[in-house]
């Protein structure tokens, strides 16, 4: 039996990762008891209005991965180390998830409340259009001939894309707009919520935010080692 | 500066001559165009007064696809007999080749999008020309080229070409398209410069980012 040698000694998770799990799990569990005990019914909307703590929690993980992507990207680009193109890969492969419940929640909740499942104002425009170009980030990799150039191209479709985002905003913006005004951030018009939904509302953000980042880092991990084993896998060929 | 604007011109030029001796790109691409615009007709069959509703969609859906099957074909040529390497070996800057491949996919589009103005007038009585159009369509057709120059850099070295360039190259000119769309809809319902300045505005800054974006991420694309 040959006996290789890793190039990379296989990426061990340490003990954030099992601590950070928990944390997900109890701030997961306490954010469904906020939700549905402690938040108040919205009047007019009555129970699917509870779907926005989901719904807005993943829209911000979805475009806070993508900035990932984005300055994973350009560091990638610079210093060519796997370490960055792992962490863009990776942001895009998780924000793709989270923007895909976004945009399954919100479906389910304008459904009952504008009467359908989809309109096409600045908000629901870029968030299609988001991810769309994450899709074309995961293609490009798929269907490149090398790793490297997969890489490569695809830190190019994950810059281009975060620039385009913002210029794909005012573009829908001008076109029409219909959506809700903005209930928080900088934009946010003042007393939009009761205090308990804004508990519950920034209690949810900070629970995906934190499964966000445990998810990030273990399919880092993952990555790594399926890099190492590639490595591995051709050395004995 | 100006060794970097000869190479960008001669890359240019060297495109636009085999193209006027094979004539093989720019007609299969007018081909293309007329083939979307009439398959319209039948998919709709526009009323006379819906036309200058839909028209202008009619009018860019075919430019803009008439342009996806022309662009992917800007370094398929290169390719394919293998010049792409002897231009890469060239000493000049990779924001040259861009730019000169650039300036060929523009001159393609703006050809194709000329010819097919009358084809309108023919096939759905949509009359366009004016000069605010003229201008819409210039920056439209550049912020196209510039996007697709890109991205059609990346796709011919991949498999299924055709298929990703597409995918790729739609989402991300979006603004574009919606501009394009909505300045010539403008246009046809009688409005001037002054209907059309804000979207004019919007396809310029559009054009200018990717221009300055795509001439520096070009290099990182044929990097070998």
């Amino acid at each position: 039996m040959a006996t290789v040698e890793t190039t990379r000694a296989p990426t061990k998770m340490g003990l954030v990762q099992p601590v950070l799990l928990l944390a997900a799990a109890a701030f997961l569990l306490a954010d469904l008891y906020l939700i549905f005990q402690y938040a108040p019914t919205e009047r007019v909307m009555g129970i699917v209005q509870r779907l926005f703590y989901f719904h807005v929690p993943t829209v911000w993980v979805g475009f806070l991965a993508f900035f990932i992507v984005f300055v994973s990207s350009i560091a990638y680009l610079v210093k060519r180390t796997d370490v960055w193109d792992r962490r863009a890969y990776v942001a895009g492969e998780v924000g793709m998830l989270f923007l895909t419940v976004a945009m399954v929640t919100g479906a389910i909740w304008a459904k009952p409340v504008w009467g359908t499942w989809w309109v096409w104002d600045a908000k629901l425009t870029t968030t299609f259009v988001l991810w769309l170009i994450y899709i074309g980030y995961l293609m490009v990799r798929a269907y490149a001939p090398d790793r490297q150039r997969g890489a490569r191209w695809a830190a190019i479709v994950g810059i281009v894309g975060f620039v385009d985002v913002p210029i794909v905003y005012y573009a829908a913006e001008l076109w029409r707009s219909l959506h809700p005004e903005l209930v928080t951030g900088p934009f946010a018009e003042s007393g939009g919520l009761e205090s308990a939904m804004r508990t519950t509302l920034y209690f949810s953000a900070l629970t995906f935010t934190l499964l966000f980042v445990y998810l990030f880092r273990e399919r880092t991990a993952q990555r790594a080692n399926e890099q190492a084993l590639d490595e591995l896998r051709a050395r004995l060929a | 500066m100006s060794t970097y604007l000869r190479a960008a011109l001669t890359i240019y030029w060297k495109d636009v001559t085999v193209e006027a001796r094979t004539k093989e790109t720019v007609l299969g691409v007018l081909v293309f165009a007329l083939v979307v615009t009439f398959i319209f007709k039948f998919t709709f069959d526009p009323a006379p007064q819906v036309v200058a509703l839909i028209g202008p969609g009619i009018a860019w859906v075919a430019y803009v696809f008439a342009g996806i099957v022309g662009m992917g074909r800007t370094f398929v040529l290169e390719r394919e007999r293998g010049t792409l390497e002897a231009l890469l070996l060239a000493p000049v800057p990779r924001e040259a080749i861009y730019l000169g491949k650039l300036a060929g996919a523009f001159t393609l589009m703006i050809v194709v999008e000329t010819a097919m103005l009358p084809v309108f007038v023919v096939l759905h009585d949509l009359s366009f020309l004016s000069l605010p159009f003229a201008a819409t369509a210039v920056l439209a057709t550049l912020g196209l080229a510039a996007v697709g120059t890109l991205f059609s850099a990346i796709a011919v070295h991949t498999r299924a070409r055709e298929l990703l360039l597409p995918l790729l190259f739609l989402p991300v000119t979006l603004p574009i398209i919606i501009a394009a769309v909505s300045s010539t809809s403008l246009l046809l319902d009688g409005g001037g410069w002054r209907d059309v300045g804000e979207w004019l505005r919007l396809m310029l800054a559009f054009d200018i980012a990717f221009l300055v974006l795509s001439s520096w991420a070009f290099e990182f694309v044929l990097e070998e």
